[in-house]
């Protein structure tokens, strides 16, 4: 299986991790991707409030420059508003003639045109229904027995389209934590908006979110995202979520959890890129220290592996 | 270069008549049930309800629409228009009236808008976003010295993770085009 991969801004910059974790596991599991030629940003969620023309154009190109090039593959998508914004043009621009038309109008500065014969489809999509969580099982070496991860959906690989999942009650991140040994946390936080960019600007309203959600994730080892803005809020604030009722709990993408099982080890999935995860949580989760918790005198060690990450978090 | 290209986009009253048009359109089969109210998460933070915000959109209730803070609090979570029992796009109507506000250009816009507007300018000079020159450009459009301050704990993390570079100027330049063209046409529509 191969698919023209779309990293996006987020994961070549400060979502690194997520980015060498996604392209390793899909590697282990034989999938090939490759990289659509000088892609460009996808307007994230700011195009919209600044230009309706440019918020269709900018992912648009990327579909445009991959349906020329590389042969209509499947557009694979991790990051969430990359996913959404692609998708957008398949679903309101090309079922619109007019639009479609201005659309092409603005592409034609640069040379090009899109016809909408591309798909584009989510980093779980394509775990879930191309790969198949029983591949997935196939592949764990070291398995994650023991431990309990939160799977956090956000909002856009959701909503406004129905997908691969059910909006209101998603599942799809399940099997696949299954299929690693781990096992699921219930929570109904999974599709809860995490503030998006309100961080930014209104961070105190975005905060109300954030701690709600770190609050529901109270008996998780980690909580599994698969977007890089969610990761964000969730991981960087941890220190005032607490003030606010949240919990401190890592946060680490659904690739990294893989990666892991999968035996890429902590270097492999890029660890040491996570903002709150000090030495003391990464050792937890690579020495698999919920093992031994559940034995009697287990609570020692929870509360060592605690302690660190409170201490951690109290340099920065 | 960021200042030129916030001047040239200028609100043309043509493109603000498309985007009111547009709204009119969308919300105009809102028979007030309230659900998108009660889906929203940031609606406590919101001076005016996406309910009522609906209502005043089809009565033309322009300057207490302007007025207004609730649609830049919509973090664009779709769940008012996964719920909508008419399935009426409304955060694209909350987008919309982000764009009406730009084009309406008061103070309170500047600020609310100057990140979306930071992030715009950043993508269309350097083809991909760079997270460090953008929130520059970020800080420098809301010109409040101490705003730079609360990121520090943020940017200290993100320095001690080797996640602060910069920026790459292997896309430089190549949306130029695009945009000139869709400012052109925005503007003339
Ligand atoms: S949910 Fe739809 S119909 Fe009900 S008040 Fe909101 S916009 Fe109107
Ligand atoms: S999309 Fe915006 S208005 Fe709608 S529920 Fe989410 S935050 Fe509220």
């Amino acid at each position: 299986m191969k698919y023209a991969y779309y990293p996006g801004c987020s994961l070549s910059e400060s979502a690194k991790e997520f980015d060498v974790s996604v392209r390793a596991v899909m590697d282990r599991l034989g999938i090939e991707l490759s990289d659509i030629p000088d892609w460009t940003c996808c307007g994230a969620s700011a195009a919209e409030p600044v230009s309706r023309l440019m918020n269709y154009a900018l992912p648009a190109r990327n579909l445009a420059v991959a349906e020329k090039d590389m042969g209509g593959m499947d557009v694979l998508a991790p990051c969430s508003a990359c996913y959404l914004n692609l998708l957008k043009v398949n679903r309101e621009v090309v079922a619109d003639r007019h639009l479609h038309g201005r659309v092409n109008e603005v592409l034609a500065a640069s040379g090009l045109t899109y016809r909408g014969e591309v798909r584009v489809r989510h980093l779980l999509d394509v775990l879930l229904n191309d790969v198949g969580a029983a591949i997935v099982a196939q592949k764990v070496t070291d398995g994650l027995a023991g431990m309990k991860l939160a799977p956090y959906y956000g909002c856009q690989i959701l909503r406004p389209y129905r997908v691969f999942d059910d909006p209101g009650k998603p599942t799809s991140m399940e099997p696949i934590i299954t299929a690693l040994g781990a096992e699921v946390h219930e929570w109904d936080c999974g599709n809860r908006c995490c503030g998006a960019s309100l961080m930014v600007g209104h961070r105190d309203v975005a905060m109300r979110s954030v701690a709600a959600i770190l609050a529901e994730a109270e008996g998780a080892d980690a909580v599994v995202t698969v977007c890089p803005l969610c990761q964000m809020n969730l991981e960087a604030y941890q220190a005032q979520a607490v003030r606010m009722g949240g919990r401190r709990v890592p946060v680490l993408y659904l690739s990294q959890v893989m990666g892991m099982a999968l035996g890429l080890g902590e270097d492999g999935v890029q660890l040491g890129k996570n903002l709150t995860l000090t030495a003391g949580g990464r050792k937890r989760i690579t020495t698999r220290a919920w093992r031994t918790e559940v034995q009697p005198g287990g609570e020692a060690g929870r509360q060592e592996g605690e302690n660190n990450l409170n201490k951690g978090a109290s340099h920065v | 270069m960021s200042d030129v290209t916030s001047q040239t986009w200028t609100p043309a009253t043509d493109e603000y008549q498309a985007v009111l048009a547009g709204l009119r359109e969308t919300v105009g089969a809102c028979m007030q049930c309230g659900t998108c109210t009660a889906s929203c998460p940031n609606e406590f933070a919101m001076d005016i309800s996406p309910r009522r915000m609906w209502r005043m959109i089809q009565f033309g209730m322009l300057d207490e629409i302007l007025e207004s803070r609730t649609f830049w609090l919509c973090s664009s979570c779709y769940m008012c228009t996964l719920r909508c029992p008419r399935g009426l796009k409304l955060t694209s109507a909350m987008g919309a009236l982000k764009r009406l506000a730009r084009l309406d250009g008061s103070p309170r816009a500047r600020k609310n808008g100057a990140f979306y507007e930071a992030f715009m300018a950043d993508v269309e000079a350097n083809g991909r976003v760079q997270e460090a020159s953008m929130m520059n450009g970020y800080f420098l459009r809301r010109r409040d010295p101490t705003l730079p301050l609360s990121f520090i704990p943020l940017g200290l993390k993100m320095l001690s993770k080797g996640k602060l570079h910069l920026p790459s100027h292997a896309q430089r330049g190549r949306l130029g085009p695009m945009f000139a063209k869709a400012r052109q046409m925005e503007v003339g529509s």
